[in-house]
Parts: structure tokens; C-alpha cells; sequence
């Protein structure tokens, strides 16, 4: 397919959508699912249908995480010339009632048959339902301002479809700019220029590190060879993080973007999406994308009638933290187990099957058809002086409002907890936020005002990590928050390496004797040590980082580590 | 040569007549037989078979002409896989970090106690599973339980502990009945 006919099939989308006078959009992703938005989805369309409105008219749409996850399902209203209104805990009962409120209802509702088709029956059925809501239409307290801080205190720019468009609609991605960048890259740019774009953008990794990603890529696209890969790392292993599981489920074609836009810059022609084996839902939506864009000679040979050729294919992982390490990811992709090795050599050097490849985080691919259509400076504009554009959190922990959230680099933490978080649940105190799961660490209340950068993390013992954010309030003991993760760690050692496999566990074993009451002052120097042991000697990131909610929580909350300490105990050695 | 008996094998039902094996049959072929393809037949075959016996291993090994020691090193180094068929009804409950830091662990501890299991282990007549989950990715609704395919957010001790009664009250009606 050529640039006109794609630039044609976007015209034609965005034309219907014009046309359409409200648009319903229920929001299915996998928070609303398990908040019951199946059936929400199913009565929204049985209720509009029932409506009988010229489908031209009015559309209901399936659609993808809207943010506020907490109080899912969410659905949202869009009319021509008026302000888009959302409704949050939507049960089947106030869709009727919405839909009721907002979509006209044909005027003669026939009189039920008894012979009528079941079809029939059921409209009529619902007809009657929706002409009896009208008179009780109570929805003030389902409405949720979108002038809320919220809403308001966030930048979308990876997030900026999601929540907006059809996840399983190329069409829908086209109408809101899709592939723009893509055609651009390969109409007017050559791989170096994509390179250097993207490393004057200041795009760093989003998957922890951040390494400026340009930088990697002109690594990789200078390397000869006959066979080059891009793998997208979709592993999100972190406990209490879904930013990646959102991109690929509801823009899977914004990651398929990315990836070929990288693919042209280091000069390979096959990619692997490595999706985590949890994540059924983002896996068969990015086959169907590559499936889609493969029809639209979007992926394949010759790609958009180019000399670029380019395949993708999803690989599912199978739960393995430790295979977020690119590394032991390529062993994954070879089908062995997901073990780190050492670098250099590294992967843009020699990587899958020997090859140089580049892999690349999710959310960081996503951000790529953005800086190229928007520019390298006006992403440089948005961030602080070492890290720029924006940052997905999962927000969660016990706060008034979590849910998804993009939040330009440089915001402070008490902003997104107090003013998008809305504070702590209950009125009580604020402890601590966990950021970068279980490599990160703990921040208390006094960095509060401390702009949330890769810097700034780094420098109060945490990191960025892929973006899970715990807050945690005054009745949690931080001693038992560390054994949690430390307890991850054991679990997901790979176990090559002996600090780590050997570490991690006696790290565990001192931290369940101080939470027994059984420890003295000389254990806790002990954790202390191993700690920092196991941070300097460990192969890779997963242990390099593990002791990482040890050590922050020793650093900021000694004295719930202290009060454990056993008295009598270290009375006891002392005096013999 | 070894190309060829594969092939001819994989066009015969296994001898045990289980139609499930045509899935691992199939998907070997789609993979064109490539040892890489070693991960995703054993997701198929999990999938498919809800736990890999060591038959089923076995048959793996041999359709993808792969070492059976390389297979099970493979196969237990990820977490997915699972080597034991789970109960007639099971409850999986989320141990990420947004559910543990709203209760979960109790609701494992509390369930795990009453009903004499482990979190991972299936009570001895097979009839209950208790799983635990690292992140469903549903943390604004924490803390998440999947009981027998249903996600339920916001749960506690006492209302899970409710649920799984149910479940075995319902399995005393049954034997009671016979």
C-alpha cells in the first residue's frame, strides 16, 4: 500500500468519526475487566442498539485504559460541540441509565409479540428498560470532573491514544495520525538522521537503566552484518507495574511504529515482541496489529512500496524477572533458560543468534513516532536538564485515586501524590513511595518535594524502574515491606551467580530473624554488609539492584529496624 | 533423516489417542521444528494440557529432537510452567505489591491455614488449589483474587474466606447426594 492510500484510509476514518454526533466509549482494559466491565460493554451495546439511532449517528467504543483505575469501569460520553463527560463504578444498571440520558431513543417502541424472535424480544426488553431509567436517571454521584488535577496535572504522549481509540482498529490508529512518523522516516530521513533525531530528543530507556537510546542505536546501526534484530522487551515483570501491559493492549500499533522506525535506523529487518506469558490479552492484540499492518504492507517486504524490508513476531515469555535483563532475554528468545551473561560483548554488538540487536523497553518504543512527528526539540522541551518527555506510573498502594498516570519528568513526588493521588486513603499518613518495584527503593515523606528524574531517584536510593509506584501509609512496617521484596528476589534469582543466589537468601534469613525478635545490633550490621555485598559483586542488574529496598529503608526508617532489635538478646552476648 | 521420522510421526495420533497432542503437533510443525521454538510448545502445551507431565515433556524432547535434561532445565527454570494438575477449583491470589500492601498475604496465610495448604500446593484429594500470582495487573483494585476464572478485586480474609466455604460445603452436598 502506498503513503496516498494510507493518508486516504485515515481521511475516510476520521471523516466517519466527524459525522458520528456522540460517541460512547467503555473502557475495557484488564483493571475495568476485573472491575466487571465485560458486562458493562455488553449492555452498552445492547443498549445502544436498542436505541435504533442511525449507526452513522451514534457508536459505542471499546476502548482502552481511561487512567483512573480505581474507580472502574469508566465510561465516556463524547457529543458533538460539547464537553466529553465521564462516569466511574458503571455497573450494568447505570449504563442503561447513561445511555438512557444521552443517545435518543426511537420514538414507537413496537408492543412486545409473543411470537417475535428472541432478538426482538430482547430489544424491546431493553427499550422498556431504557424508557423506564429515563425517569430515574441518578448519576451525579458516577461523574467524575475531568477538570480533576488528576486529569489535569498529566502530559499524553505515550498514553495519548489509549483510552481513545479502538486497541483492534488500524483504521482508528491511522484517523489519529498513526504511521505518520513511519512514512516520514522512510520518505525523507536516513538512518543515521533517525539516530541522531532520537539521541538529540534525549530519550532515555524507560525499562530502568536509561540509557539514552540514540546513543544504543547508532551503536548497533554501525555494526556490519548481514543479520541485525530489534527485540521489544514487553517482560514487565515488576510487581505492581502495568504501563507496558496497557501500551501493548490498547496502542499496539504505536509499539509496532516504534519498532520499525527503529528497525529502519539500525538497519535490521526482523523483530521479536518478547511479551510477558501473563499478559494474554496484549499478546493476541499484537499479533492481530502485525497481522493488520502486514495487510497494509506496513510489515513485510518492501514496506509501503520502499526498499525496506521488515517481519515481527510476538514471542511469549514465561515468567521469569530476571529475563527484563536484555541479556537473559536473548537467551529466552532462543528458547533457552532466561540466564544473564556478562558484557561487553554487548547486544548491539552481538546479541540474538550472534547478531547485533538492539532492545528496547515498551514505553520508550512507543515514545519514538512522537519525537519524530513532533519534533527532537519539542520533546527536549518537556523534562528536566538530564531526563526529558514523560514518565508512565502505575499508581497504586493506599492512595484515594490510582489508576495509570503520565506525568512529565521534573513533577514532585508530593505532586503526584497529593494532588493526581489525591492523598492517602482513609486520612491517614503518608509513609513512604516505593518506586522501581523490587530493585527500587523507598522514599519518605521529607524528599517529598524532590522532582521525580532518573537523577533524583538514583540519588535517594531508588531508581525509575519501569515505572510501579507503591504508596504505602503509616501502619505498614517497612522492615516486613523490604522482606517482601527480598522475598521476590529469592524467588527470581536465576542463580547463576553466587552473590545473588546465595545472597539474596541470607539477606532474607536476617531480615526474618530481626521480624522474629530474635536479632541483635550485630545482625543488623551483618544486613549491612551482605547488602552491600551482594549490590557490588552480583552479574547483573537483578542483583546489583536486589538489596536496593534493604538498604533505603535501613537508610530512612532505622529505628523500625532498631525497635525490633531483641534487648535481652544482645544483652546476653555482651556479657559473655 | 531425522527430519523425516518427525514429520511422518507427527501425521500419526499420539498412541494414547488424546486429541491434545495434535496442538504440540501442530505447533512444532508452524515452528518448522527450530529448537527456539522450544518456549512457545511448552506455553502451548501448558495451555493445553493445564501442567506438563513428564510424558508430555518426553513427547516434546522427542518431536523437537531436544535432550530431555534440556527440556526439563527449560521448563522449570519459568514460572508458568507447572508440573502437578491442579485442583477441581482454584483460587489465585495476587501477591504484588499493590495487593500485598492491602492484605494479601493474610488472605493466602487465612486460606492456606484453615484449609491445611500451602500457597502453590492442592489439597491431597485434589478438589482445591491455592495459587498465588505475582501481579495481575489489576492493582487499583487491590487486593485482587481469581477464584475458578473469576477476578474479584477488593477482597479480605473473611470475604475469601466465605467464598472457598461455599465451595466445599457445595463438595459435601455432593458426596452426601451419592
Amino acid at each position: 500500500m502506498s503513503y496516498e492510500k494510507l493518508h486516504s484510509l485515515a481521511e475516510q476514518e476520521r471523516a466517519r468519526q466527524k459525522k458520528l454526533k456522540k460517541r460512547v466509549f467503555c473502557c475495557t482494559s484488564t483493571a475495568c475487566l476485573s472491575a466487571g466491565a465485560a458486562k458493562t460493554m455488553s449492555t452498552l451495546d445492547e443498549a445502544v442498539s436498542a436505541c435504533q439511532c442511525d449507526e452513522n449517528e451514534v457508536e459505542a467504543v471499546s476502548t482502552g485504559c481511561m487512567g483512573l483505575c480505581s474507580r472502574g469501569p469508566l465510561i465516556r460520553v463524547e457529543s458533538q460541540g460539547e464537553d466529553p463527560i465521564l462516569y466511574g463504578d458503571v455497573d450494568a444498571n447505570t449504563t442503561v441509565q447513561i445511555v438512557a440520558k444521552h443517545v435518543p431513543l426511537v420514538e414507537n417502541i413496537e408492543p412486545l409479540d409473543v411470537d417475535a424472535d428472541e432478538e426482538a424480544k430482547k430489544r424491546i426488553q431493553t427499550q422498556e428498560r431504557l424508557l423506564q431509567a429515563k425517569s430515574e436517571i441518578n448519576l451525579d454521584k458516577h461523574v467524575i470532573p475531568l477538570d480533576d488535577p488528576f486529569f489535569i496535572k498529566q502530559v499524553k504522549v505515550v498514553l495519548s491514544e489509549v483510552g481513545q481509540i479502538d486497541p483492534e482498529s488500524i483504521e482508528d490508529y491511522l484517523a489519529h495520525g498513526g504511521y505518520t512518523a513511519l512514512m516520514h522516516v522512510l520518505q525523507n530521513m536516513t538512518p543515521e538522521e533517525v539516530c541522531e533525531e532520537i539521541r538529540r530528543s534525549g530519550l532515555r530507556g524507560r525499562g530502568g537503566a536509561g540509557f539514552p537510546t540514540g546513543v544504543k542505536w547508532n551503536y548497533a546501526r554501525m555494526e556490519e552484518a548481514d543479520q541485525k534484530y530489534v527485540i521489544v522487551n514487553g517482560d514487565e515483570g515488576d510487581p505492581g507495574a502495568y504501563m507496558d501491559r496497557t501500551v501493548m493492549e490498547d496502542t499496539p500499533h504505536r509499539v509496532l511504529e516504534g519498532m520499525i522506525i527503529a528497525a529502519y535506523a539500525i538497519g535490521a529487518n526482523f523483530g521479536y515482541l518478547y511479551v510477558r506469558g501473563e499478559y494474554p490479552i496484549a499478546v493476541q492484540r499484537l499479533r492481530r496489529a502485525i497481522r493488520y499492518a502486514r495487510r497494509r504492507r506496513i510489515i513485510g517486504k518492501s514496506v509501503l512500496g520502499t526498499d525496506f524490508s521488515f517481519n515481527a513476531e510476538v514471542r511469549i515469555g514465561a515468567g521469569a524477572f530476571v529475563c527484563g535483563e536484555e541479556t537473559a532475554l536473548i537467551h529466552s528468545v532462543e528458547g533457552k533458560r532466561g540466564m544473564p551473561r556478562i558484557r561487553p560483548p554487548y547486544p548491539s554488538a552481538s546479541g540474538l543468534w550472534g547478531k547485533p540487536t538492539i532492545i528496547n523497553n515498551v514505553e520508550t518504543l512507543a515514545n519514538v513516532p512522537t519525537i519524530i512527528t513532533k519534533g527532537a526539540d519539542w520533546f527536549a522541551g518537556i523534562g528536566t536538564e538530564k531526563s526529558k518527555g514523560t514518565k508512565v506510573f502505575a499508581l497504586a498502594g493506599q492512595l484515594n485515586k490510582t489508576g495509570l498516570i503520565e506525568v512529565p519528568m521534573g513533577i514532585t513526588l508530593g505532586e503526584i501524590v497529593f494532588d493526581i493521588g489525591d492523598g492517602i486513603q482513609e486520612g491517614r499518613n503518608f509513609l513512604a513511595a516505593q518506586t522501581g518495584g523490587p530493585s527500587g527503593g523507598c522514599i519518605p515523606a521529607n524528599f517529598l518535594e524532590t522532582p521525580v528524574d532518573y537523577e533524583n531517584l538514583t540519588k535517594l536510593g531508588s531508581i525509575m524502574g519501569s515505572g510501579g509506584l507503591v504508596v504505602v501509609d503509616d501502619t505498614t512496617s517497612m522492615p516486613s515491606f523490604a522482606r517482601f521484596f527480598m522475598d521476590f528476589c529469592v524467588d527470581e534469582s536465576c542463580g547463576k551467580c553466587m552473590p545473588c543466589r546465595v545472597g539474596t537468601i541470607q539477606i532474607r534469613t536476617l531480615l526474618d530473624k530481626l521480624l522474629q525478635g530474635e536479632a541483635t545490633s550485630s545482625d543488623v550490621e551483618k544486613l549491612e554488609d551482605l547488602c552491600a555485598f551482594v549490590k557490588t559483586t552480583s552479574l547483573c542488574g537483578l542483583g546489583q539492584s536486589a538489596p536496593n529496598p534493604v538498604v533505603s529503608t535501613l537508610n530512612y526508617f532505622r529505628h523500625e529496624y532498631a525497635a525490633l532489635i531483641s534487648e535481652e538478646i544482645s544483652e546476653g552476648i555482651e556479657a559473655e | 533423516m531425522s527430519q523425516q521420522l518427525r514429520t511422518r510421526k507427527a501425521s500419526e495420533p499420539h498412541p494414547s489417542g488424546d486429541d491434545r497432542y495434535k496442538a504440540i503437533d501442530l505447533a512444532a510443525r508452524q515452528f518448522s521444528y527450530e529448537k527456539d521454538a522450544l518456549l512457545e510448545i511448552l506455553n502451548i502445551a501448558q495451555q493445553t494440557f493445564g501442567y506438563l507431565s513428564e510424558e508430555l515433556l518426553f513427547y516434546i524432547s522427542n518431536s523437537l529432537d531436544i535432550p530431555m535434561s534440556q527440556i526439563y532445565g527449560v521448563a522449570t527454570f519459568y514460572h508458568l510452567f507447572t508440573f502437578e494438575p491442579l485442583g477441581k477449583h482454584n483460587c489465585t491470589v495476587c501477591i504484588g505489591t499493590a495487593c500485598y500492601v492491602k492484605g494479601s498475604a493474610d488472605i493466602v496465610e487465612d486460606l492456606g491455614k484453615k484449609y491445611d495448604i500451602e500457597g502453590g500446593g492442592t489439597t491431597p484429594d485434589g478438589y482445591f488449589s491455592l495459587v498465588t500470582a505475582r501481579c495481575l495487573g489489576s492493582c487499583g483494585l487491590a487486593p485482587v483474587v481469581v477464584l475458578d476464572g473469576e477476578v474479584m478485586g477488593r477482597e479480605t480474609s473473611e470475604s475469601m474466606l466465605k467464598k472457598v466455604d461455599a465451595i466445599f460445603d457445595e463438595a459435601e452436598e455432593e458426596t452426601g447426594s451419592e
